[in-house]
């Protein structure tokens, strides 16, 4: 543990997780990336896989994961990573694999991946990371950007009549029948952060358990595109996000959906 | 083993499997489908992995998660799946994956047509996806040397570590013949698959190095990583400068040909590969019983291209002319030109988009040619 | 007595957990870290409770807490 005098009587309450390495990041001040891969390194820690876990990076802001976090990891092209995680899962069912894809990656190039991934129900974990908007490039509109919301491609606010409604990818894949455990959480106070890792922690499970695909979308900030500070952040998505991204388990392979029960 | 009569593209699924290689992901496409239907049946009967994958984007980079757990993986193809499996291929070659990829050519370009075709020439041996690569290139002419060439290229794909191509035509891919399986498979020692992903535990991560790879969990050892993003400007000029040593390398150790007929009696060489090749054959065995020479140089692996070797054939005083024949537009004819450097005339006949020459074309022309050596032949003759 | 140290090394000035600590007593200093950015720093560690609300909080991972002495039993986190 970095900077800290232990002494016979000192116990630590929280430290940085033995998964997460211990190097800054290069993302920006009050990104909730940095948040996310703690947890997905807690949760990693906490059920004792690093030894047999496979991330599979992005092309997004974490497309540097792998340097963050301590397990065998690939990267993939834009979009494609659950196409990797299946190819490797089919050939590796007893190691743990989780794809971390940001809103392009996941929602827009890569759609048919993610789909077919949870209707064949690959046992993987996807953590979804929804910040509204294109980081890495530099603040595009995303398929999540909220209507009004401007971006650099489209700078006098997403126009609904011209693009559409922002995907809510959590209930979309909701929809497919094979079973799953798909949960939207956030991280913009701790209230949220606390039960973001719970979730997080059930996905894992469940995949260490062998049970079905799960999937945990992570309302985030992204606050240098939105042209905020960290702590306006937090209140815009707040006020903004979590109204059209209602929070909540949308699916669980453990509860058996009674209009699937009856097929 | 005794010879069964087999479909080509189930002949070339059962050598992969006779290769060890199990697992295979695929989506359907004319004229190769059968191969993805041979081995839903058979896959499971050795206890691989068969999937049919979304579309033939994802299933290349199915192919390319699969490929990081060390095993050996493959998939099929035809001309426009091909295009969309560019992507992979790239990111494949870049993070130095071992993958082999059959391509069962048809007529191009766009949806084009399902009948044999030779117009992947350039999507195959110039590189169809983006960077400094090269995919190495087999090209079978009979159903028993896709067989064996398919087996090898398990081989070559985990020596140098680099995607390699299987590039047949429709032709191959549909007809019957008599085919041999070795029993047992005997290949040379292979490197170690330290780079696979199989976990990474107790350690700290470290920068890949192209020496290490698959994933196999980082259980007891420092964390792989399958990557082919560097940043660094001089860290990426290194990984093409290393890729382009193994393809040096190829160049060196992996040429393959086949001479036929050739004779200093010849008066014109034939360049020729695939199934295209095998009609040149029939034709300069009918020239022969009439008493005309002709000669047949035909490359096997279109890269590492036999372009020393074909320029020695070239240069010998008795030809006169080089006509290559392919079903394409001149696409092997360029490299063919440029690996006789001017020493002789090279033309080109061909047909394209689905339509294959008759033996009766290509003797035509080759008579043609042979009366007058200025002759430059053409669809219409 | 529960305390939290922050690694100014690692902190990026975020804010965020001067906002989530509930005793209020973390706060900006007027320095800047070598990296540029104003870090936070615990202005009255006497009325630290250790609930480790700021350690969740941080995106950077740069806060330790540690207790001398008694615990009590804690949200599960």
């Amino acid at each position: 543990m970095k900077g800290v005098a232990m002494n016979n009587n000192e116990k630590t309450l929280f430290t940085r997780p033995e998964a997460l390495v211990d190097v800054v990041t290069h993302y920006c001040p009050g990104c909730t990336h940095g948040v996310i891969h703690r947890q997905v390194a807690e949760v990693i820690d906490e059920l004792g896989i690093r030894g047999r876990t496979v991330g599979v990076a992005p092309v997004g802001c974490s497309v540097f994961m792998y340097n963050y976090v301590k397990t065998d990891f690939m990267e993939a092209a834009h979009g494609r990573a659950p196409a990797l995680a299946t190819g490797f899962k089919r050939f590796r069912p007893d190691m743990i694999v989780f794809t971390y894809q940001g809103d392009g990656d996941l929602a827009s190039i890569g759609t048919a991946e993610i789909v077919h991934a949870a209707n064949r129900g690959e046992k993987i974990t996807t953590i979804f990371v929804n910040n509204a908007i294109y980081g890495m490039t530099g603040g595009q509109m995303a398929p999540t950007t909220m209507p009004g919301q401007p971006t650099t491609t489209c700078p006098f606010g997403r126009d609904v009549n011209l693009t559409g409604y922002p995907i809510r990818v959590a209930e979309l894949l909701a929809t497919l029948k094979t079973p799953a455990y798909i949960e939207r959480v956030a991280v913009h106070t701790p209230f949220h952060i606390i039960r973001a890792k719970r979730a997080l922690k059930k996905a894992f499970t469940y995949q260490v358990e062998n049970r079905c695909f799960t999937l945990i979308e992570v309302l985030s900030t992204c606050p240098t595109n939105w042209g905020k500070t960290p702590q306006e952040s937090t209140q815009w998505l707040e006020e903004n996000m979590v109204p059209y991204y209602p929070l909540g388990c949308y699916k669980d392979c453990e509860k058996v959906e009674a209009s699937d029960a009856a097929v | 083993m005794a010879k069964i009569l087999m479909k080509g593209n189930e002949a070339i699924a059962e050598a992969a499997l006779k290769a060890g290689a199990h697992g295979y992901f695929c989506y359907p496409i004319t004229p190769q489908t059968e191969v993805a239907e041979y081995l839903s049946r058979r896959m499971p009967e050795v206890g691989g992995v068969f999937l049919q994958g979304e579309s033939e984007v994802a299933v290349g980079n199915m192919l390319y998660g699969a490929a990081s757990t060390g095993k050996r993986v493959f998939t099929s193809s035809s001309s426009p799946g091909i295009s969309l499996m560019q992507e992979a291929i790239s990111y494949i070659a870049g993070a130095q994956l071992p993958a082999v990829f059959v391509n069962i050519m048809r007529g191009g370009p766009g949806l084009g047509g399902i009948l044999p075709a030779q117009s992947d020439y350039f999507q195959a041996v110039k590189a169809g996806g983006h960077g400094d690569y090269h995919l190495l290139v087999l090209a079978p002419s009979t159903v028993q040397e896709a067989v064996d060439l398919t087996m090898l290229a398990f081989h070559l794909a985990d020596k140098y570590r680099n995607p390699v191509m299987i590039i047949g035509d429709g032709m191959i891919g549909q007809m019957m013949e008599a085919v041999e399986f070795p029993d047992k498979y005997e290949e040379p020692e292979l490197p170690a698959k330290d780079w696979a992903l199989t976990g990474a535990k107790d350690r700290d991560p470290q920068v890949l190095d192209s020496k290490y790879w698959a994933l196999t969990g980082a259980e007891g050892r420092d964390p792989n990583i399958i990557n082919s993003l560097y940043l660094d400007p001089v860290k990426l000029d290194d990984n093409s400068w290393i890729l382009h040593e193994k393809y040096e390398t190829m160049k060196r150790d992996e040429v393959r040909f086949e001479k036929y007929k050739i004779s200093s009696d010849n008066r014109l060489l034939i360049v020729s590969y695939g199934t295209m090749a095998r009609i040149c054959e029939t034709v300069i065995d009918e020239l022969a019983s009439e008493g005309v020479s002709v000669g047949l140089f035909r490359p096997i692996s279109l890269f590492p291209y036999p372009a020393k070797q074909l320029r020695e054939e070239a240069q010998k005083k008795n030809i006169e002319n080089v006509l290559v024949i392919e079903m394409s537009i001149a696409q092997m004819f360029e490299d063919a030109e440029r690996a006789i450097l001017g020493a002789k005339p090279v033309k080109f006949y061909g047909r394209t988009g689905g339509v294959v020459p008759t033996p009766d074309d290509v003797k035509l022309r080759i008579q043609k040619l042979i009366e007058n050596p200025s002759y430059q032949p053409s669809r219409e003759a | 007595m529960p305390g939290i140290k922050i690694d100014k090394d690692y902190c990026k000035g975020c804010e965020l957990c001067v906002r989530a600590c509930p005793q209020q007593i973390i706060s900006m200093s007027k320095d800047i870290t070598v990296r540029g950015y104003f870090y936070a720093r615990v202005h009255e560690p006497s009325r630290c409770i250790g609930c480790r609300i700021c350690a969740i909080t941080c995106p950077d991972a740069a806060i330790d807490v540690i207790t001398n002495g008694t615990t009590f039993e804690l949200f599960h986190y």
